[in-house]
Formats: structure tokens, C-alpha cells, sequence
């Protein structure tokens, strides 16, 4: 089948969510002729969630309406090197976006920044513990650039999220209310935090009381109406609690929906084409030049578009995926310890508490709350405390976080509970207003390991004939000791708020992949300061290819205690200001190695 | 009919008035049609007066024609008006242009349909008119037959039209108020004439001409209620201030209202591209129309009606529209405030309700809020309970809205 060919652009993007939304706006408004190829349907708030359908958890939660079909594409799976990886049919552990906005559209909101350790991880840890602290096969890297650098693009995704919360440290001033070991910020969040129903306050009252510093989630859920620099406006949250899997009826969740798009799609020089699959990325002779992309209809037809410069920009796995079959950087052998696509994948470390109060003195009437409601603490993140007495590195924020009181998914009964029938019923009725689960209430790192890592897999073929990323991962001891620690210290909270009984759901290995922790899939085509181990410079630009650059979590060196977004969204930023000052005046590598 | 006889001499004298006007008006120096600032004068008010929505089809060239405009007797399909010479007016003189646009008669001496809203642009002044040809003329020409007359029997026979215009057409030009301000005749011009804001919100007669004593008042077409945008504190825009009315016609939105249907579409080719002191001319002369704001006595809360439309409005629209109907400011309308709540008729409501509405975005209002369809979920009589909730709340007063309403609505409005 031979492509037919487009007329060239300036700029080809694949994939319509978050980063390809920001790269697309700011190489439009730089005057860019700027195509975005996205492989889902096109979503609008008004098409996607009417409020009258909206909150349908069967709908949008069990049957995945917002999600890739594993009949489009999916990956195979294995936990250790030596197993043969099987295509999973369903999703579970992580759940693929799908049309525009992608994860965007369907996330939960929850705005965190990473801490300024997080960005020189190897280094800090080494300085302070020593080299022999870590275990020899942990593969955790500096991500060749600060918070410091980073901050005033942080800035720029919050206040065009809108993101609400409570400033913990601004200009290097501790504030109080907020999170004391947070980076210092510039100016204050756009919108103050919003307000928290009772669990939530409970929760951080008895954190009060054993000498944590709680503080609200930082909240892409609108605690105000907002119009953003882009004059596009956001509505008050109505706390509905249908947010993750779903989308915002309201205008009141940032996505890419509610902050860009109405501007982006207005733009003349900007163009989507949406059902459309890119299948590779194209190469010169040399290997060393993008000259576009090759993608597929829903017709099943074949186009070539021909652009200057490549912008990957879809969800972690595929950009490994597409990386590898355009055959761009040296394939990860973990075997030689070589080559850098596939290298260091990272997922999440959750785990949750579930508590039951007395019901004659607590209805905590958990269906008010948002996707980012919530009041945390960061005690246990990152390097915030002395890992040196337990044994291990990472950490993670605990919260209750609890997002809603949905019918199918929350509805929490004590052990022992028969499974269905007129006991479960009972036991339904008696604890649905006084248990709480905050669902991924304990959020821990995972950091990488040379046996974790995305390659193509041998027998499994997409519906193209292409191979199938294949994902081999398993927890490693610092993660499930790390995990055991910061459910303990979760759980002691619950206690001192007074339930009767608190169960601690531990996350345990191996690593399940049809159990649903995070969409948080990290790394695979890092960013870093050497080539030869990293796929992509401090710029988020291919070393190999200098006229590609790979957005999202992709590029992150391993995965810190919070939720990635924030830090995605500031490196898009960052890397459209780079093409926009420098590389367009002088196109080439932004880095010589 | 009584009055036939004697409005059709009158209305040919005038008509004869005005066409030796305009013949001595042609004597007068005029520009070349060369000249760049009356060619841009032509662009802007071929914008005011929207030429370019009625006379450019979906995914058509620009002014080449073909989009049907809806009437109430049948469609008329807007003519083709670039310079071609053979399906455009590439060989219209001026002369031939100007009564086209301010007589209704075209080069060949065809009777227009004032689906072309000529009894409207007639209040323009020659100079206005030549300069739109100066524009259009700059245009590419595009050749594309246009076949407009689709109207059914006895409508299609232009020669019909002899007899509409001595009833309804009073030709001739703006007449300046010297006792109003320069600002207050600009706007009153521009509704008048090139805006043809009546074309839409006047009140019309069952072979849709103009009711001129309700003038601006509203009037169901399309499956919308364009309504009453006089000050009338009850029915029109009386509790908008003039910086209401610049920020709705300039953006689309205002702190009170959405446009969509219709008038988003007239938002987006024509009064977000004027400028802000034409929209301020025509909100200053739409607050000196006083309009009719008697009041009605509101549906009482303990109505079975009222009680079944409250259920549901708090059930499915307060989260949105907040239970007092306030909305939020820019993004979601507020139904207190809105005259299309108001109106005579429930058309909008019901239409909005029914199959939901895409608010206009614009450059300074890209947002662009959309208000779901809810007719696939609620009965009409469900739909009617809280259409007479709206329209007897926070202030409004109007009759009950039948079931039956609802049923034409879901079989009228596509």
C-alpha cells in the first residue's frame, strides 16, 4: 500500500491531549502552519459529556467509553525477562486515553509539582546516603534540568489549569496552610483551594494533631469561575464527584477541552485530523532528519505528511512504540546494558486504607467531592525524611483524597463480608455514608530498574502487522518497603480520626497488571544529559534526531510520589519555548554532546 | 385589504420618489471604485449588513451564493454576488447594483423577495451601497449558477411581489433625528438599515411584513424567538446596560446571555467585527426604544405545573444554571436575566431545551459553552412543566406552556 502525500507542513504533532494542545498553541501563535494527527475521535465538552448521561460509572468506568479499544491497539505483558509476554485484552493497571484530549479530558486534576530533589534524584540520594544506599540494579538518573529552570513553566500550566490550592513556600517563605516542602513558587495558585467536605478536614485535623502539616491538593477542579490568559473561561466545580473516567459536564476541570482548544481551533494556521493513526515516523537516508509521518484513515487509507518538525506527543507507551518501529535512537538491551528507547519505564507504588467509623456519629456523605478534592500530607515524599533507618529510597503523598461516593466502585464493607446477597446489602446500607476509601490514598514513587523497560514484542502484531510494545515490569523490594511504610503511617491517621477499623490494603508483588493503580506511566525515551542514557536532551529533543522532540512523561528518568501532570504539562512549555526562541532561529541540536 | 389600493399608490410614489433621487445622487462625484479607503468602507459594511453569511454556502466560496435561506413561504437561495459576468453581477452597472440592494429590483428589472432584506437596506444611503460594490467588485470572481427562486406556487411568481411592496416597503433612506445626538442617528441608521435588525425582531404580518408599531419586539422564525431587544424592563434588554449590549453583539456573551442559533451565526460574520463605537451607537438607540413592558401576574409556585417544572429544573439544570437561574457570568446563561426566557412566545426555550444550542465563539469569547439537548429524556410535558417554571420565576411572568407546544417544536425545528 503506498501513502499518498500530503501537502507539507510546518509542523506535524501526533497526539491531541495535553502536550500536543500546548506545542500546537504556542507553534501556531509563533505562525507555524501546524497539523495535529490524533488517532481517537474529536470529544467537545458539550458532545462528550452531557450532564444529563455524564455521571454513568457502567458507561464510563466499567466499559471504558473514553478509552482506546485493546481491538485498536494494545501491548503484551510479563513480569521478569524470562517469561513470555501475553497482549492484554482489557485494561487494568492503567487505562489508555483515547480522542482528544486524551488523559487530559478524563484525569482527576490533581496539579502537583515535583520537588526540586526529584529533578537531581541520583545525585542528591548518592550525596546523601552514599553510593552503596541504592540497590545496584536501580537505574535512577539526574533529569538534566532544575526545579529552578522549571518553575516559571509550572507556572504557565497552572494558571492557564486554573489550578487551586494553597501556596506552601512562595519566593522561599514558608506559608502556612500549604505544603512546607514544596519548591519555591513565584506567585501565589490562580485560585485559592476548594473548599473540603468533612472526611477531608477530619482527616487533616488529626493530622494536625500528630504533627504533620496538612494541606489542600493542589485542585484542577475550579473553585471559582476562571478565565485563563488564553481567555478561555472555567466554571465553578459543582462537586459532583464524577471526574476520573469522566468528563467535566460543567466546564469546571481543566483539560485540554476547557483551557486551549477553543482558542487552538480557531487558529487558520492550525489544522486537526482526528480518527487518523500515525504508523511511523519518517526518516531521510541518513536517519538523521524527520521528514514527517506516515498514518492511516479510518478508511483504512494510507497518507504521508511531510513537516519540518516532528512533535510526538501521545501517551507514554505508544511514543516508545512508535520510536521503536520508526527504528529512532538505539533500542534498550537490557542484557548489554545498552541503547536508550524502552529504557527506564517506570508505573506508580499505590496503595490505600480502608476505614470504618461509627455510623451513629459520622455520615460523611461521600459523594460531594471532586477529582482533586482532598487534604494530603508530604511528610513521606521524596526525600523529605531520613530514609537511612528503613532501608529504602522514595516515598510518596498520603491523603484522603476521596473523589467520590460512586454506586459501583465505593461502596466499602468490612472483611469478612459475604460477596453478595442480603449480608452485603446490609453491610452496604451500613457503611456507606461512614467508610471512607480514598482510593489511591498512599501515591509512592517507583523508581527504575535495569529489568524494567518497554521493548517490541516477538509473536504479537497490531491490526497493521506491526509489533506490539511489550512491557516487562515487576516491583522491587525498595518499592514494596517503601509501601509498607507509608500505608502504616497512612493508616495510624485513620485511626486517630476515630475509626473502629482500619484495613490496610498494601500494594504486594508481583506487580499486577490487571489491578488499577495509575495511568502514571513514566520514562522509556528519558531526557538527560548524556546520549548513552538518555533517548532525548534537557529539551525534550531526540539526540539522534534533532528535528523530533518526544513530549509527556516519556522523557521523565523515573517516577517521583506525585501525579505527573503538572510536571508534563511545565515541560511542554518548556520545550515550545526552546523550539520557539532557539531552535527555529537555528535549527539543529539545542545541546552538543 | 381595505387599505390596499391607497398604500400601493403611495408606495409607488415614493418608489418614484426615490428613483429620481437616486438619480441625481449619481451625478454627484463619487469615488472610482479604485479608491483603497472606500473599497475597505465597502468590506466593513458588506460586514455590518452580513452579506457574506447569506450570500457564502457551507464550505462554499466566499459570496458565490447557493445557501437556502428558510422562509416562512418557502427558500429562497442567496444569489450569487461576486464579479462574474455570466452568474454573478459582473455586468451590473452601479446603477443596477444600488436598486438591487435598496429597491428590491434587480438589473433586469426581477422583483427581489425580501428574504434579501432590502425593505431594510433601503434606509442606506447611496454612497454606503456603492461602496459595498467597490468591495465586492474586488472580489475573485466565481462562476456559480445559482438558481434562487425555489419558492413554491402561487410565492414563486416574482410579479407578487408588486403587491407586497406597495403594502409593506416604504423605500428611502435614514432620515437624521436633529433633536438626538450624532451617536444615537449613527446606531438608529445602522439598525435601521444595514443591520437590518428588524429583518428578524420586528413582529411580522401573516405574509410577513413588518408591524411597525411593535417594532424591535420580537418574533418567532427558524425555530428561535429573536426577542424583543427594545428596553422594555419585562421582555427586552431593560435590565442590560449599554455595556451589555457592546460586550454580547462584540463577543457573543455578556454576563446575562449566549448567543447561538441565528444570532450566534450573526455575531460571528458581522457584530463581532464591528467596531466598538458602531456598538455602542446601536446599544444607545436600542435603550431609547421603550418597548412594552406591561406585566403580566406570574403562574403562582403552588401551580401543579409549577411545582412538576421546579422538580425538574432542580434536578437537571440548577448545577449549571444555579438555583436561582443565575448562571455564571460569560459561561452559563443566566435565565433570570434572559429575554429569550421572557419572550411572548417559549420557541427558544423550548428549542434550546429540546436539542440544545452551541453558544457563537469568538476572538475575545472563544469559550464557546454548548447547552445540552434534553429532548431525547424528558416528556413534553415534562418539557413544558419547567419551560412554564422558567417563564413564571425570578421575575418572569408568562402564560403556561402546553404540552402540545412542545410536540409542534420537537416536529418544527430541525
Amino acid at each position: 500500500m503506498t501513502a499518498r502525500k500530503l501537502p507539507h507542513k510546518d509542523v506535524v504533532i501526533v497526539g491531541l491531549g495535553w502536550t500536543g494542545s500546548i506545542v500546537a498553541n504556542e507553534l501556531a501563535d509563533a505562525g507555524l502552519e501546524v497539523v495535529a494527527i490524533e488517532r481517537g475521535p474529536w470529544r467537545d465538552t458539550a458532545s462528550a459529556s452531557a450532564p444529563n448521561y455524564a455521571q454513568d460509572e457502567l458507561r464510563y468506568r466499567i466499559r471504558h467509553e473514553l478509552f482506546l479499544r485493546p481491538g485498536q491497539t494494545t501491548f503484551t505483558f510479563r513480569n521478569k525477562m524470562n517469561q513470555t509476554a501475553l497482549p492484554i485484552r482489557t485494561w487494568g493497571a492503567f487505562m489508555p486515553g483515547d480522542g482528544v484530549g486524551g488523559g487530559g479530558l478524563h484525569w482527576n486534576a490533581e496539579t502537583w509539582r515535583f520537588l526540586p530533589s526529584d529533578f537531581v534524584l541520583k545525585t542528591h540520594l548518592t550525596k546523601r546516603y552514599g553510593t552503596r544506599f541504592l540497590p545496584p540494579d536501580m537505574t535512577i538518573q539526574d533529569w538534566g534540568i532544575t526545579y529552578e529552570e522549571l518553575e516559571p513553566y509550572y507556572d504557565r500550566f497552572e494558571y492557564l489549569c486554573g489550578t487551586c490550592g494553597t501556596a506552601g513556600n512562595l519566593r522561599g517563605t514558608i506559608q502556612e496552610g500549604g505544603n512546607p516542602f514544596e519548591g519555591p513558587r513565584s506567585r501565589p495558585y490562580p485560585n485559592p483551594a476548594q473548599q473540603q467536605p468533612f472526611s477531608h478536614t477530619l482527616f487533616a485535623k488529626a493530622a494536625r494533631e500528630m504533627g504533620y502539616k496538612p494541606f489542600p491538593q493542589p485542585s484542577g477542579n475550579m473553585s471559582r469561575p476562571y478565565t485563563n490568559p488564553l481567555g478561555v473561561r472555567l466554571g465553578p466545580c459543582t462537586y459532583c464527584g464524577f471526574c476520573e473516567w469522566f468528563v467535566c459536564a460543567n466546564y469546571s476541570k481543566a483539560s485540554p477541552q476547557t483551557t486551549i482548544l477553543p482558542v487552538l481551533m480557531r487558529r487558520g494556521n492550525f489544522q486537526l485530523r482526528d480518527n487518523a493513526e500515525v504508523t511511523q515516523i519518517n526518516t531521510d537516508s541518513s536517519g538523521k532528519r524527520a521528514t514527517g509521518v506516515t498514518f492511516v484513515d479510518s478508511s483504512g487509507e494510507q497518507w504521508e505528511q511531510p513537516a519540518d518538525l516532528v512533535i510526538l506527543a501521545a501517551f507514554t507507551i505508544f511514543n516508545i512504540q512508535l520510536l521503536l518501529l520508526s527504528r529512532i535512537g538505539k533500542p534498550y538491551d537490557p542484557q548489554a546494558n545498552t541503547g536508550v528507547i524502552g529504557r527506564n519505564f517506570t508505573h506508580q507504588t499505590i496503595s490505600d486504607v480502608t476505614s470504618f467509623f461509627d455510623k451513629s456519629k459520622f455520615i460523611f456523605n461521600p459523594f460531594i467531592a471532586s477529582g482533586a478534592i482532598g487534604m494530603a500530607i508530604d511528610e513521606f515524599n521524596g526525600d523529605n525524611f531520613d530514609h537511612g533507618p528503613h532501608g529504602f529510597v522514595g516515598g510518596g503523598y498520603m491523603g484522603q483524597i476521596q473523589t467520590g461516593g460512586r454506586p459501583i466502585q465505593t461502596i466499602p464493607v468490612p472483611p469478612g463480608t459475604p460477596k453478595w446477597g442480603a449480608a452485603w446489602k446490609a453491610a452496604v446500607r451500613d457503611n456507606y455514608q461512614s467508610a471512607l476509601k480514598p482510593g489511591t490514598g498512599v501515591h509512592g514513587s517507583m523508581y527504575s530498574y535495569r529489568d524494567v523497560y518497554v521493548d517490541l514484542d516477538p509473536t504479537y502484531r497490531d491490526r497493521f502487522g506491526r509489533p506490539l510494545a511489550r512491557i516487562t515490569i515487576d516491583f522491587h523490594e525498595n518499592e514494596l518497603k517503601q509501601n509498607i511504610f507509608l500505608t502504616d503511617k497512612f493508616a495510624e491517621i485513620f485511626k486517630t480520626m476515630g475509626a473502629q477499623q482500619v484495613v490496610k490494603e498494601y500494594r504486594r508483588g508481583p506487580y499486577d497488571i490487571t489491578d488499577y493503580q495509575t495511568t502514571h506511566l513514566c520514562g522509556g525515551a528519558i531526557m538527560g544529559t548524556d546520549p548513552k542514557s538518555s533517548a532525548l536532551n534537557r529539551y525534550l529533543q531526540s539526540w539522534d534526531v534533532p528535528n523530533l522532540f518526544v513530549m509527556g512523561a516519556t522523557a521523565f528518568p523515573q517516577n517521583a510520589g506525585y501525579n505527573p501532570t503538572d510536571t508534563v504539562g511545565a515541560l511542554a512549555y518548556w520545550a515550545a519555548d526552546a523550539i520557539r526562541t532557539r531552535y527555529l532561529k537555528n535549527p539543529g541540536p539545542l545541546v552538543h554532546a | 385589504m381595505r387599505n390596499a389600493v391607497p398604500r400601493l399608490i403611495a408606495g409607488a410614489t415614493a418608489l418614484l420618489a426615490v428613483a429620481c433621487t437616486a438619480r441625481l445622487a449619481s451625478a454627484d462625484s463619487l469615488p472610482s471604485g479604485q479608491d483603497f479607503s472606500q473599497v475597505e468602507r465597502g468590506r466593513y459594511l458588506a460586514v455590518v449588513a452580513d452579506f457574506g453569511g447569506c450570500h457564502t454556502d457551507a464550505g462554499g466560496r466566499p459570496f458565490a451564493g447557493g445557501r437556502p435561506i428558510a422562509t416562512p413561504f418557502g427558500t429562497v437561495v442567496a444569489a450569487n454576488i461576486t464579479p462574474d459576468r455570466e452568474t454573478g453581477i459582473g455586468n451590473w452597472s452601479d446603477e443596477q447594483f444600488d436598486s438591487a440592494v435598496r429597491l428590491g429590483r434587480t438589473g433586469d428589472g426581477t422583483w427581489l423577495y425580501p428574504a434579501m432584506p432590502f425593505p431594510y437596506y433601503t434606509r442606506m444611503i447611496r454612497a454606503d451601497v456603492l461602496a459595498i460594490r467597490a468591495y465586492l467588485n474586488t472580489l475573485p470572481a466565481v462562476h456559480h449558477k445559482v438558481k434562487s427562486n425555489q419558492l413554491p406556487f402561487p410565492f414563486d411568481i416574482r410579479a407578487g411581489m408588486r403587491l407586497w411592496d406597495a403594502l409593506y416597503f416604504t423605500p428611502g433612506p435614514y432620515k437624521s433625528d436633529p433633536g438626538k445626538s450624532a451617536q444615537w442617528n449613527r446606531g438608529a441608521y445602522l439598525v435601521q438599515g444595514p443591520g437590518h435588525c428588524a429583518a428578524c425582531h420586528t413582529p411580522k404580518t401573516r405574509l410577513g411584513g413588518d408591524r411597525d408599531r411593535q417594532s424591535l419586539q420580537g418574533y418567532a422564525l427558524q425555530g428561535w424567538f429573536a426577542p424583543d431587544i427594545t428596553d422594555s424592563t419585562t421582555l427586552g434588554l431593560g435590565n442590560w446596560s449599554a455595556e451589555d449590549i457592546v460586550a454580547y453583539l462584540k463577543s457573543g456573551h455578556n454576563r446575562f446571555a449566549a448567543a447561538s442559533g441565528p444570532m450566534g451565526e450573526e455575531v460571528a460574520n458581522s457584530s463581532s467585527e464591528m467596531t466598538d463605537g458602531d456598538l455602542e451607537a446601536i446599544a444607545a438607540y436600542l435603550k431609547s426604544r421603550p418597548g412594552d413592558s406591561t406585566t403580566d401576574k406570574p403562574l403562582s409556585a403552588g401551580d401543579r405545573t409549577m411545582v412538576a417544572g421546579a422538580a425538574i429544573y432542580q434536578d437537571l439544570c440548577s448545577a449549571c444554571h444555579r438555583p436561582d437561574g443565575s448562571g455564571v457570568a460569560y459561561l452559563i446563561p443566566d435565565l433570570a436575566h434572559s429575554s429569550a426566557v421572557a419572550s411572548r412566545e417559549p420557541t427558544s426555550v423550548l428549542r434550546v431545551v429540546i436539542h440544545g444550542a452551541q453558544s457563537v465563539g469568538t476572538a475575545r469569547e472563544p469559550t464557546a459553552p454548548a447547552m445540552p439537548a434534553f429532548g431525547w429524556q424528558l416528556t413534553d410535558a415534562q418539557i413544558a412543566a419547567v419551560a412554564t417554571y422558567l417563564r413564571n420565576s425570578w421575575g418572569h411572568a408568562a402564560p403556561a406552556t402546553e404540552a402540545e407546544q412542545v410536540h409542534n417544536a420537537r416536529a418544527g425545528a430541525g
